[in-house]
């Protein structure tokens, strides 16, 4: 569904993403993990349109997508969810949901159902100011603004940050969730103990480049990841 | 759903505010002395909180601090003045330049500033078109400005609203801008009064007009700032970068934003124009661009209300209440009761509010620059008021031309000390109506 070509990003002069090349299939839960520095975020903002590429391409269903502005990719149908959660904190949860879904102009009451459905402590507090949410809850929030959108493809950069042990859990039930119902997740973690076990796919990146790929399976039971990562 | 039911509550509040508030202008109008001090201070306090609103939006909503709006204003009012200097008028007008260089005049199209057509059609479309070319302006000096952040926007829209005033006071530009002097004998707010056939006036309107221009462009404010645009403005407000991960063209929206803020800034210094009778560009300086902050900031950053709110009584206050103080006060006698008044009314106002003012800080933020700079003002003015009655001065020392202006830098400080979320915080007024129905649709959504 979504490729990615040798792509490389640089800031100012230091390559932060060296020529990185994997592939998200339909309906699957991708994930990259490595250590801090790796280059996994600046391939997300990349894809999400926020970071111009130095080289590569990026396609989606076929269509190049490289270079086209964050409201584009948008629309087009890929949706980050920001690292840190950086909900509005001075609005109200309800129209932090509706920002998500800025870009469409038909009926949101489904949509709005639907992700108050995913996560009922939103309907519970759709009047409070996001500021005042609990960290769990902001990231629910982050999550379900993004699927105002309606992606087709939903990223997410580091959800479990600074969460506690059961808050994780539970987001990593509802990342399964989402998929389940249909939408592709490219799910990046520091974390990879939790994301190789709900990841179909998951790609190991190290200092730009990617150096080990497999299923979620093969790379919990790989020496090398458990080793660098996985801290057993 | 109760948002729909809550913000049209609202809105109707809202609205019917505003009407109440219009229809007492008229009937004041008519039945005051047109010469009270009260209508300066409704048509100023109109033109300013406009300019307040609409300086809002973009530094209180959008987020971009801009330091341009006498600038705007500026382009707003010489629009409006070179386009209504009637025809007839114009070589005297513009004499020192042998006649004007447009040689029309937009009221004079629709036949004159003596038929209601010709006023109303003229005046309006003059001050739309002052609108325009604002935001045009706007929209040009947006393209590299907007680029910038903070600090170097509030640095780049100040600089470019000096170099405006600068070029609108050149003499080459003199056949259309009348250079250094003044653009004179346009239609004003009093050319609304409707005059009977011996000449008098029958009706008043002078006051309402300008209430009237201001009520409906805040209205349209406010829709926009409650529809999906307002909300992608203060979703660029509080994070840009989550903002653009969600959709939203920053460059357009910041763009969108400024233009209409400056849109209305140019339709308020369209209105400042007629309230001042004329046009001239040494009136648009910096320190108007920061009256008009210092309201935004009094009101509370973020709040519609709050800025027409601090218009007026800031207006007030300079205009009207505090003019006394630029008189002398002499008194005949060291008995006479006003001024024993004086000195009771001044001791319970020191005294009252320095230790309202220390009780605030005690249960509140508790800092100890802010109490320890209360005793000491306190202080030193009651140590004056002591001076005042042990020797039996008939003069109020330090009264007089320019004390007004001492008394209301103090107040402005007082409030950007101690109150920093301004009147009315990031609230609107509607809100004191809706706290109850608030928590009830809070218990009702779960």
């Amino acid at each position: 569904m979504l490729k990615i070509d040798e792509l490389k990003v640089s800031y100012g002069g230091i390559e932060a993403v060296k020529g990185v090349t994997f592939e998200v299939p339909e309906r699957k839960i991708i994930t990259l993990i490595g250590a801090n520095g790796a280059g996994k975020s600046t391939t997300l903002r990349t894809i999400a349109g926020l970071v111009k590429p130095a080289h590569g391409r990026i396609h989606l269903q076929g269509e190049d997508i490289t270079g086209l502005s964050p409201d584009r990719i948008v629309s087009k149908g890929i949706t980050l969810v920001p690292e840190g959660r950086r909900v509005f904190p001075d609005l109200t949860v309800l129209e932090n949901l509706k920002i998500g879904a800025y870009l469409r102009k038909d009926d949101l009451t489904d949509d709005l159902n639907w992700v108050y459905e995913l996560f009922p402590r939103l309907k519970e507090r759709s009047w409070q100011a996001a500021g005042t949410l609990s960290g769990g809850e902001q990231q629910m929030l982050a999550v379900g603004r993004a699927l105002m959108s309606r992606p087709k493809i939903i990223m997410m950069d580091e959800p479990s940050l600074g969460l506690a042990p059961i808050v994780v859990k539970g987001i990593f039930d509802i990342i399964k969730e989402i998929n389940k119902q249909g939408v592709t997740v490219l799910l990046i973690e520091q974390n990879a103990n939790m994301a190789l076990k709900i990841a179909d796919i998951g790609y190991v990146l190290e200092t730009g480049r990617i150096t080990l790929s497999g299923t979620g399976r093969e790379l919990l039971s790989n020496e090398a990841v458990k080793k660098a990562y996985l801290g057993t | 759903m109760t948002l729909q039911k809550k913000d049209k509550t609202g809105a109707l509040i809202g609205l019917a505010a505003a009407a109440a508030f219009l229809i007492l202008v008229i009937v004041l109008e008519n039945t005051l002395a047109p010469t009270s001090q009260l209508f300066v201070v409704l048509k100023k306090g109109a033109v300013y909180s406009l300019v307040a609103v609409s300086m809002n939006l973009l530094n209180g909503f959008t987020g971009l601090f801009s330091l341009g709006q006498a600038g705007f204003m500026l382009l707003g009012a010489y629009t409006y003045a070179i386009l209504t200097v009637p025809v007839a008028v114009k070589d005297q007008v513009y004499y020192l330049f042998g006649g004007s260089a447009v040689k029309f005049s937009l009221p004079d199209l629709f036949g004159g500033l003596d038929t209601p057509v010709g006023l109303i059609l003229g005046v309006i479309l003059a001050i739309l078109l002052g609108g325009c070319v604002a935001a045009l302006f706007a929209w040009l000096i947006g393209l590299p400005v907007l680029r910038l952040k903070s600090d170097y926007l509030a640095i780049a829209t100040l600089g470019f609203a000096e170099i405006l005033r600068a070029i609108f006071q050149w003499q080459a530009l003199g056949p259309v801008t009348n250079g250094a002097n003044m653009i004179t004998q346009i239609p004003t707010f009093n050319n609304f009064n409707i005059t009977g056939p011996d000449g008098k006036v029958v009706l008043y309107l002078s006051a309402f007009f300008p209430l009237l221009i201001a009520t409906l462009c805040i209205i349209v404010i406010v829709m926009l700032i409650n529809s999906s645009y307002g909300r992608a403005f203060k979703a660029i407000r509080e994070d840009e970068i989550a903002a653009e991960a969600m959709g939203i063209n920053l460059p357009r929206h910041k763009m969108l934003s400024f233009c209409i803020s400056s849109f209305f800034a140019g339709v308020g210094g369209a209105l400042f124009a007629m309230f001042a009778n004329n046009a001239q560009a040494k009136v648009y300086t910096s320190t108007m661009t920061y009256e008009i902050l210092l309201i935004v900031v009094i009101g509370g950053i973020g709040s519609i209300s709050g800025s027409c709110l601090a218009t007026f009584l800031y207006v007030a206050c300079s205009e009207w209440w505090l003019r006394f103080l630029d008189n002398k006060m002499v008194f005949t006698s060291t008995m006479q009761p006003k001024r024993i008044a004086f000195i009771v009314i001044f001791a319970v106002v020191v005294i009252g509010g320095a230790f309202l003012l220390i009780r605030r800080e005690r249960k509140g933020p508790g800092r100890m620059w802010a109490e320890i700079l209360t005793w000491i003002v306190a202080l030193l003015l009651l140590g004056w008021l002591g001076y005042f009655i042990v020797t039996g001065s008939l003069n109020v020392p330090l009264m007089g031309t320019g004390f007004r202006m001492v008394v209301f830098s103090v107040v402005i400080m007082i409030v950007v000390l101690f109150f920093r979320q301004g009147i009315m915080g990031d609230k609107e007024f509607t809100d004191l109506f809706l706290r109850g129905k608030k928590a009830i649709g809070k218990e009702g959504a779960k």
